[in-house]
């Protein structure tokens, strides 16, 4: 929906463009007018520290001005405004990349005096312009003819001084300050308000540069400032000093904006025009006499830089360019080409080929399970494509080396697809807000670190190979400050970015953030008291509710009539509205139901106090889900948001009524459960929510069976979440509060993208095949997806369409379009890069066998649904069979007896053990039905980590913890156990370990376990003395406790949701959840590993 | 042919009727291959496209594009299975076994449809899986051919017959 197909925007973008920053020259110009009032020299350090970090040399900002000044006033816009970004603190991702690149002085010097000569002939240029601009200058009432002069002489100042004298002698010249004083104007604030976060907190950080946007962006809604008109009033705040030259400048801009209508485009086309004098020549012909002189004086002025300029960096020559010289700096400017870099990088990494290609024999390697944590496996690229490489925790393909042809892949055995986790929470992340965002223009990719540039100005998309331009503001690089170098911009340095999105992806204004409640409060649902945890978390967590102003909040109860609260401001109390007819559900008075929450904060506090006590004597036992969603629905279509489901049992009236279906008796027979959704109600009405932007979490509190398959759909549609809490109950099941204490606090307050949409690209000749996880498929690579939550997980299996022949290198690459919850339209985009083989070892060589154990677990809860669960069962063993055997008849030479596997996917039978294992797939008549289907629900929609956490549990000894290699953050020392085989013959009875299930965590205690264990760490006196239901360890002061507690709550904080902790002894009732998940050991329906292992040897030896 | 006479009794009743359907089988088919491949290559949104192949009983919401007679699968199921029940009547035993096999596998094809409470064969949410595209494709085009060949067959008999008499 989002991602408007522009095929002629693509240009005319880069035009408009052109023009915004044209018409914004002025605002520049008038604000160094305005700085007269207060003096450089005062101004210049104080305020440049707000704008940039301090690490920053302060030339570099003058450089930026001057440098803006000197391309056509297009630049400026567009430099600054990735500056500005960079410099914000909440994001604050390049902090260290100003110095990273010290750009040396003379570098920066250059721009510099390249555009103190430009400035001061800029004056003529814009007709409108040219006496504020004179005005700044020393020699103020220069006559038009006169800069020439000026100008000269300038540039021999500033040569001379440039290679002899530090950039702060440059600091001290007329222009710098007019850009450290635009930087510190005060309009910053009040402008950013308007545009960038609406109402939101004052930002520390001015983002002058916001003003020139404005039209590209269309006012927000409801922010009280909006859209153009507000420039002027905070330009006027701005410049409080001088109001003579406020008022030219505003009259300048006026000028300058139609100015820059009628001619910009005609000024900004070429380079030359922009780097010689063209551009002055254009506009202004009398002033055509100095152009050539200035020309020369140009050109002239660089070579007497000092020499190491010349070396500094690739960026040089281009950065000398004038515009005789540019053709030949272009032939500088190669990236690296893939192709040779992989071929030597396979060179390279021969050795490391040759261990990943022993085989093991599993059959007789015992230990192949590693101590620490599997690794994703690095792509064979050259280390400096690599490097670039996107996160295998966000992005993640089965075989990092892709087959040439599909004949290759079916060979193989093995799925090809992606394992995506695309909003994961991340520390660093560059943002860049760029008026134009450079895309090929045939396929829409976002430019990224493996496009090539063939010089310059061209660069060649990585996925459809077709030759694109580089837009003129893409020349300058805002984190080096340094023109002409295209190859050098963040969007081309990192895999993982985000850009703040223009108008043009925008179908409507951003939608503000909308919270609907809903909550089941029959008799059944007030008996598990969950709506008291419920109100008290929202409660504690309403002021961390992602938001800004407009953020509205609504709640919906419902037994077997529907209730609305009427939070309207001016009542003392919330009102309750009842609606009985659920057969055709209407919305009484629609606009007080959704409130603002900062306005209407007391009566929701109120009305959150008050719920849980308001029902505690309704004897109602019917439940109207149905009916209570359609009406959510219709609440919440007007805007889009989220609608959290709270429901206890089965729907039993109204539209979307479910009868039970589980028979307990038949839960053995695998032939008949249900896993299909026996109605396509919630469906369709997830479609319905999908297409209006809503998005359903369900939270699923029930001790009975409530037909997840049914209800699931409603989130998974939707692209919502689902939890599942079985046999909730406040009193008898606390550990099940905490857990949804935990959760709910985590999912209130976590990130979250609105009206967001995917796309995943692949290099031609790849194609998608099918999506899995929870979203709504658009088109072929489109996912819907009304809500993103930074813990959902994607999957995507690919096939190879055309083969790849002459290709080096492939690439995938998913942006991900969202409106934040500020009101933010932003595109988050990563991409990958994976080398092209053409053997079959080499496939194997590069398998990920976690990805590829992920991918068929996706693949395995489709098949089930599908088909039955006896199948995919079949299809999950028949992928190790297959793969297994085509590795021996195919790749290895010589006939070894035993099983032999190629090195990288030692663990794939252990795992695809395990995933048989698992609750969705295992078989026996232990798993509810509602379980079975949540695991199902969440193989589909966790990210990789925790389902291969989840799949395969990791197994520590925690009784004899020690300092030897452990971690150190935050002045914590961490322990780190070795991870033990899933196996009971690992556990000794005088020992107590831990196991790590992913949102499950067990301590299971030894009979004969040290007393020193149990004393100082569980602080009780003997084995006996054990609480039963113990899920806490207490805090004491030894150092064994201490080490015990650091490494469960590091574990536990390395992911988004609670882990509750179980302690177990050798009578506890949760000891079989324990050993099920022993996943080597034989349990009564399933194999053994070794077992498992000699049926596939039976297999593939066939 | 002797199963041709009986048939000619058939055509005489209404010849152009029967043509007439046979050419609304064939472009019933070739309009969802069409729509098939706008789903392909992304021309279209998929809730739209199974609301088109699939009739729906309650109103049709945005859906302008059109509303005339795309509501494809039904219909044609209809038709065919009509077919079968003249032919039945006709005692055109040759024409019936060769439309049984059709006719018993549209039979299945709705049975196994996916859980849907209004009529109809196609759902939005697994229509873009490409297994299932490229097997509605398949189908599309197989369908096709069988229709043009017996459109083709039936004219056969039908002039075969006028002529005869």
């Amino acid at each position: 929906m989002a991602q408007p197909a522009r095929p002629p925007a693509g240009y005319s973008s880069q035009n408009g463009a052109g023009q915004q920053p044209y018409s914004n020259g002025p605002v520049q110009n008038q604000l160094m007018h305005s700085s007269d009032g207060q003096g450089y020299s005062p101004s210049v350090p104080g305020s440049y520290s707000h704008q940039t970090l301090v690490k920053v040399p302060p030339h570099q900002s003058s450089g930026q001005y001057n440098y803006s000044g000197s391309q056509n006033v297009s630049q400026l816009n567009n430099y600054q405004g990735p500056g500005q970004t960079f410099n914000r603190p909440p994001v604050a991702p390049f902090s260290g990349s100003p110095v990273q690149q010290p750009g040396p002085v003379p570098q920066v010097l250059l721009p510099a005096l390249q555009n103190s000569a430009a400035v001061s002939s800029a004056g003529n240029f814009p007709p409108g312009a040219s006496p504020p601009v004179l005005s700044n200058w020393q020699y103020s009432q220069t006559p038009v003819s006169q800069p020439v002069g000026s100008q000269t002489s300038r540039l021999a100042h500033v040569a001379g001084t440039g290679s002899a004298q530090p950039p702060s002698s440059l600091s001290g010249n007329t222009n710098p300050p007019g850009s450290y004083r635009y930087a510190a104007s005060p309009g910053g604030p009040p402008l950013q308000n308007s545009f960038m976060k609406p109402g939101s907190a004052p930002p520390p950080v001015t983002q002058p540069l916001t003003p020139l946007h404005p039209p590209a962006r269309p006012p927000l809604g409801p922010p009280p400032v909006g859209g153009p008109p507000l420039i002027r009033p905070s330009t006027l705040i701005a410049g409080p000093p001088n109001t003579q030259s406020l008022l030219n400048s505003a009259a300048n801009r006026d000028g300058d904006a139609t100015s820059a209508a009628s001619d910009g485009s005609v000024v900004q086309n070429s380079y030359d025009a922009i780097e010689g004098g063209g551009l002055m020549a254009t506009p202004h012909p009398s002033s055509a006499p100095p152009n050539p002189k200035m020309n020369r004086s140009v050109g002239y002025s660089y070579p007497t830089l000092p020499p190491g300029y010349q070396n500094t960096s690739p960026g040089a020559p281009g950065m000398q360019g004038s515009a005789l010289q540019y053709p030949d700096g272009s032939k500088h400017f190669h990236q690296p080409a893939l192709g040779t870099n992989h071929l030597t990088a396979s060179m390279s990494s021969l050795s490391l080929q040759q261990e990943g290609l022993r085989p093991v024999n599993l059959l007789q390697e015992r230990n192949i399970l590693p101590t620490t944590l599997l690794k994703a496996p690095v792509p064979n690229l050259h280390e400096d494509i690599q490097k670039l490489n996107c996160n295998p925790e966000l992005f993640r393909c089965t075989l990092t080396n892709i087959p040439q042809t599909q004949a290759l892949l079916n060979k193989a055995k093995l799925p090809l697809g992606l394992l995506l986790h695309p909003f994961k929470d991340l520390s660093q992340l560059p943002v860049v807000t760029s008026s134009t965002i450079v895309r090929c223009r045939s396929c829409r990719t976002y430019i990224n670190p493996f496009v090539s540039f063939l010089d310059q100005r061209r660069w060649k998309c990585n996925l459809c190979y077709r030759v694109n331009d580089v837009p003129e503001e893409f020349m300058y690089n805002p984190v080096t400050r340094v023109y002409g170098e295209p190859h050098k911009r963040p969007e081309v340095q990192n895999a993982t970015i985000e850009f703040m999105a223009p108008s043009e992806y925008m179908l409507r204004p951003p939608q503000p953030p909308v919270y609907l409640f809903v909550f089941d409060v029959s008799h059944n649902a007030i008996e598990t008291g969950y709506l008291n945890t419920v109100c008290q978390t929202l409660l504690d967590n309403l002021d961390l509710l992602p938001g800004n102003t407009r953020t509205k909040i609504g709640f919906i109860t419902f037994d077997s009539t529907i209730h609305f609260y009427s939070l309207q401001e001016g009542l003392s109390q919330p009102q309750m509205l009842i609606v009985s007819d659920i057969e055709d559900v209407f919305i009484p008075m629609p606009e007080n139901l959704l409130v603002n929450l900062n306005e209407n904060k007391e009566l929701i506090q109120d009305l959150l106090k008050t719920l849980p006590q308001m029902f505690t004597k309704s004897l109602e036992t019917q439940s109207a889900l149905g009916p209570a969603l359609q009406a959510a629905f219709k609440l919440m279509s007007p805007t889009g948001g989220r609608i959290s489901v709270f429901q206890t049992q089965l729907p039993s009236v109204g539209m979307g009524a479910l009868k039970s279906r589980e028979e307990p008796n038949q839960r053995a027979s695998a032939k008949d459960i249900h896993l299909t959704p026996s109605t396509d109600f919630y469906k369709k009405l997830a479609l319905d929510c999908s297409g209006q932007q809503v998005a359903v979490d369900l939270f699923l509190l029930s001790g009975q069976y409530s037909d997840l398959a049914s209800l699931g759909c409603i989130s998974r549609y939707s692209a919502g979440s689902v939890y599942y809490y079985q046999s909730y109950h406040h009193n008898h099941n606390p550990v099940q509060v905490e857990k949804l204490q935990k959760e709910l606090k985590r999912y209130l307050t976590r990130k979250i993208g609105f009206e967001a949409v995917m796309r995943i690209r692949c290099t031609k000749g790849l194609s998608i095949h099918t999506f899995h996880g929870n979203f709504f498929v658009r088109s072929t690579d489109l996912l819907s997806l009304p809500n993103v939550n930074p813990d959902a997980g994607y999957a995507v299996q690919m096939s190879v369409e055309e083969s790849l022949t002459d290709m080096q290198v492939v690439s995938f690459q998913s942006a991900l379009l969202y409106t934040s919850s500020k009101g933010e339209r932003r595109i988050r985009v990563h991409t990958m890069c994976l080398p092209v083989v053409t053997t079959l070892s080499d496939v194997y060589l590069g398998a990920d066998v976690q990805a590829i154990t992920g991918l068929l677990a996706n693949m395995a809860v489709d098949r089930s649904v599908s088909a039955t669960l006896s199948d995919a069962r079949d299809a999950l063993v028949n992928a190790v069979i297959d793969s297994l055997s085509a590795y021996r008849s195919s790749v290895l030479s010589i006939q070894q007896p035993g099983l032999m596997a190629p090195y990288s996917l030692r663990l794939f039978p252990l795992y695809v053990l395990a995933l048989l294992k698992q609750k969705a797939f295992q078989t026996g008549t232990n798993t509810r039905l509602d379980e079975r289907i949540f695991t199902m629900c969440q193989v589909k929609n966790q990210p990789l980590v925790y389902l291969m956490l989840m799949t395969h549990p990791s197994l520590y000894r925690v009784d004899n913890l020690t300092d030897e290699g452990a971690l150190n953050i935050n002045d914590r020392t961490i322990p780190q156990p070795p991870i033990l085989q899933l196996s009971v013959e690992k556990l000794s009875r005088d020992g107590a370990y831990l196991m790590d299930a992913g949102s499950v965590m067990f301590l299971w205690i030894g009979k004969n376990c040290g007393q020193s264990f149990i004393s100082q760490v569980l602080g009780v006196p003997n084995y006996g003395s054990i609480p039963q239901n113990m899920t806490h360890l207490p805090e004491l002061e030894t150092a064994e406790s201490i080490r015990t507690i650091a490494f469960i709550s590091w574990l536990r904080e390395q992911r988004p949701f609670f882990p509750i902790l179980y302690i177990i002894k050798d009578d506890s009732p949760l000891k079989s959840s324990f050993l099920q998940n022993m996943i080597e050991d034989r349990t009564e329906s399933a194999l053994s590993y070794y077992e498992f292992l000699l049926h596939i040897q039976q297999q593939v030896n066939k | 042919m002797g199963s041709l006479n009986a048939e000619h009794q058939l055509f005489q009743q209404n010849p152009v009727t029967w043509s007439w359907e046979q050419v609304y089988l064939c472009s019933s088919r070739i309009l969802e291959i069409i729509a098939f491949d706008e789903l392909k290559t992304d021309y279209k949104n998929p809730i739209d496209q199974c609301n088109t192949l699939n009739p729906t009983v309650e109103k049709v919401k945005k859906i302008k594009r059109v509303k005339i007679a795309l509501k494809l699968v039904l219909p044609e199921y209809l038709i065919h299975a009509f077919f079968c029940v003249m032919f039945l009547c006709a005692a055109e035993w040759l024409t019936l076994g060769l439309n049984m096999p059709l006719l018993a596998y549209h039979i299945w094809r709705y049975m196994s449809r996916p859980v849907m409470s209004g009529p109809g064969l196609y759902d939005p949410t697994t229509i873009m899986n490409a297994d299932i595209l490229a097997y509605c494709q398949k189908e599309g085009w197989c369908k096709l051919a069988f229709y043009l060949l017996s459109f083709f067959y039936y004219l056969y008999g039908m002039i075969y017959v006028l002529v005869s008499s």
